[in-house]
């Protein structure tokens, strides 16, 4: 016993000389194979199940594990993003290729699936970056979601955390309309709700990080949300209980989103360093900088609309 | 500036004791006393080497408050509470042991007037777990999600008398420590005996970040604590985290995810099997995990543990003899087979 005893400096060493501190991020599946061709994916498969089996992985302090986000988490949104919403990008240049930022976006759908393209939009306009979400605490209280959130790298919406990330150098995602803006009826899409108490600004005045604003058109008409069943909602300890056209009427076909043709807009970033770090204990300045964002978004919104003709074929 | 006495208080357990005795082996600390109602263990006395005088004392007694203003006691360090109790305890006993022992030993530590430094051994349970908890907890986040009569809400009320305490006497230089859960190869914790089981019982559809802190760091950052007089409240838990799955297949468990509404009946089986506490607060940790942010500690404090979460986990499974059940080598020979190569 006394010979297995471990003598710390000489571990950290051995440790660091057998495991890097970051695991190389894997090929992407999509990315063209190795010359060897089959037995190369093969050997990329099962040394993926190895280091999964033997969980020799890393993950941060969020839980974010990069490797299993783009080998399996990833991979299943790509058709939904390519063939059925036929998302369309452009501002993407705004989004830094390093460093923080906070993504400030509409939210919209009645279920969170503008959040998901988005995740998608940024991460293959811009490869390795991750869009880091800030969720509601209901995400983190479904099993299943609530591991699946974790894993890829999301997190609850509040100011600890978003500092964290920000700090950290992180992308973050924010949609401070919340279940207001998700769960609006259908007559009131487009038509963006109260960005909250501005608390997404003061993170990002606190980190000294540009806000990048976000707007998602296509998402309002994925489930267009007519009534909403208050006593079905309160007794799942929901939000809301959406009734569209075809749900529950149809079941779960009803619950599959129409095919809407949708349009990202990463709009230019808004510099908010100027103010220095104390600007956060100023309530007017955020107040003020609250409303350019969600005027920029909504402006965006507007002229993105003008342009679409069809939603489904815009 | 070292201490002339120190008194320390649970060396009848791994860590107490340990601390008094790298304290007695330092040659710059006078005398140190190790109050305890249990002796500390063979070990330790080796270890201390004679330098260890040993009070068998109930610091629930007001007795503690002589031996204290006797011996001229200079640093008190309180590392007799338990707030994540291993195995089952009797709950109501160890409630008395933690609040009115810590209720006393300030009564005495504030009419000592030689008393000059406090420390005192805390928990990260304090900040409670829950989707409502940030994922990073810094220092000054207030308790979330802590059950009414769990062991965290006495270490959550200690501390509430330590700060009262710190009022009072602000010629006391006060440090509290939250520690993470601690893991290692010889020490006994709720997680050692976790991940020792058969079947590692999850909760279905969560899985938790775990951060972890070695014992020998834990051990290192009191007596840093003991002998420096760095006021204030520092997190203390390793670099880095693993999820709960990850641990388990790294120790080579097999885990057995339970739905989390049957968890109190696995809880209440694994208890009544005597086999390791599962009390609501450790099944919310198990489901959503706990992680502290140490910036403090690294620049406050100036501690940097050695070990990250993962080695000390390591250090763990391979110290504390876990026979894996799903050995990594197979796993690896697997892979070869079916990969064609050799």
């Amino acid at each position: 016993m006394r010979e297995a005893r471990v003598i710390p400096f000489d571990r950290a060493r051995r440790a660091a000389r057998e495991e890097p501190p970051v695991e190389p991020t894997p090929s992407r599946p999509d990315a063209p194979a190795a010359p060897t061709g089959l037995r190369q994916s093969l050997a990329n498969v099962l040394g993926f199940a190895r280091r999964r089996l033997t969980g020799d992985y890393q993950v941060d302090r969020f839980g974010f594990d990069p490797e299993l986000t783009e080998a399996v988490l990833l991979p299943p949104l790509r058709p939904i993003y390519r063939n059925w919403f036929r998302v369309e990008v452009s501002g993407a240049e705004h989004i830094p290729a390093r460093g923080g930022a906070l993504i400030v976006s509409n939210h919209s759908g009645t279920l969170p699936l503008d959040a998901l393209m988005t995740a998608v939009a940024v991460h293959d306009n811009r490869p390795g970056r991750h869009l880091r979400m800030l969720g509601a605490d209901l995400v983190f209280q479904i099993p299943l979601l609530s591991a699946l959130a974790r894993k890829s790298g999301h997190t609850l919406a509040c100011m600890s955390d978003a500092e964290h990330l920000l700090r950290a150098g992180e992308l973050v995602g924010v949609w401070p309309e919340g279940f207001k803006g998700i769960g609006k009826p259908f007559a009131d899409r487009y038509k963006l709700q109260r960005f909250g108490r501005g608390g997404f600004v003061a993170a990002a005045l606190r980190s000294g990080v540009p806000i990048i604003p976000c707007s998602v058109v296509g998402a309002e008409e994925i489930y267009p949300k007519i009534a909403d069943s208050r006593t079905l909602a309160r007794l799942l300890g929901l939000p809301y209980f959406p009734v569209t056209p075809f749900f529950p009427l149809l079941g779960p076909l009803g619950a599959i989103p129409l095919p809407t043709k949708w349009h990202i807009r990463f709009g230019e970033p808004i510099p908010v360093d100027e103010y220095g770090r104390d600007a956060a204990e100023d309530p007017m300045l955020v107040f003020t900088v609250t409303d350019e964002v969600r005027e920029t978004i909504q402006q965006t919104l507007y002229r993105l609309l003008d342009q679409r003709g069809n939603p489904f074929l815009g | 500036m070292s201490p002339r006495v120190v008194l320390v208080t649970g060396v009848g357990g791994y860590l107490g004791g340990h601390l008094a005795a790298r304290l007695a082996a330092d040659p710059a600390v006078g005398r140190v006393l190790g109050v305890d109602t249990v002796a500390p263990h063979r070990e330790v006395r080796d270890l201390a080497g004679g330098g260890l005088e040993f009070v068998r004392a109930d610091i629930r007694n007001p007795l503690i408050a002589k031996v204290i203003t006797g011996a001229e006691v200079d640093t008190v360090v309180h590392v007799a509470l338990t707030a994540v109790p291993p195995g089952p305890a009797r709950r109501s006993a160890v409630k008395e042991a933690n609040v009115i022992g810590a209720m006393q030993l300030l009564a005495a530590c504030q009419r000592a007037p030689s008393v000059r430094r406090l420390v005192v051994k805390s928990t990260a349970a304090v900040y409670g777990a829950g989707a409502r908890s940030p994922a990073v907890l810094t220092e000054a986040d207030p308790p979330r999600e802590v059950s009414s009569n769990g062991y965290a809400r006495d270490a959550i009320e200690v501390e509430e008398y330590v700060r009262g305490f710190a009022r009072r006497r602000p010629d006391v230089a006060v440090t509290v420590v939250r520690l993470a859960n601690l893991i290692g190869p010889r020490v006994d914790t709720v997680l050692t005996r976790y991940f020792a089981l058969p079947v590692v019982p999850t909760v279905l559809g969560y899985d938790a970040r775990v951060q972890l802190l070695h014992a020998e760091d834990a051990l290192a950052v009191l007596e840093r604590a003991a002998t420096h007089s760095i006021p204030g409240v520092f997190n203390a838990g390793a670099d880095g985290v693993l999820m709960l799955s990850q641990a388990i297949r790294r120790a080579g468990r097999v885990p057995l995810p339970v739905p989390g509404a049957a968890m109190p009946m696995a809880g209440r089986f694994l208890r009544g099997a005597r086999l390791v506490d599962f009390s609501a607060d450790h099944v919310r940790y198990l489901t959503h995990g706990r992680v502290l942010d140490t910036t403090r500690l690294r620049e406050v404090f100036g501690f940097t543990p050695r070990w990250t979460t993962r080695q000390a986990f390591d250090d763990y499974v391979r110290g504390s003899g876990l026979r894996p059940v799903l050995r990594t080598g197979l796993v690896e020979a697997a892979e070869r087979g079916l990969a064609g190569t050799r």
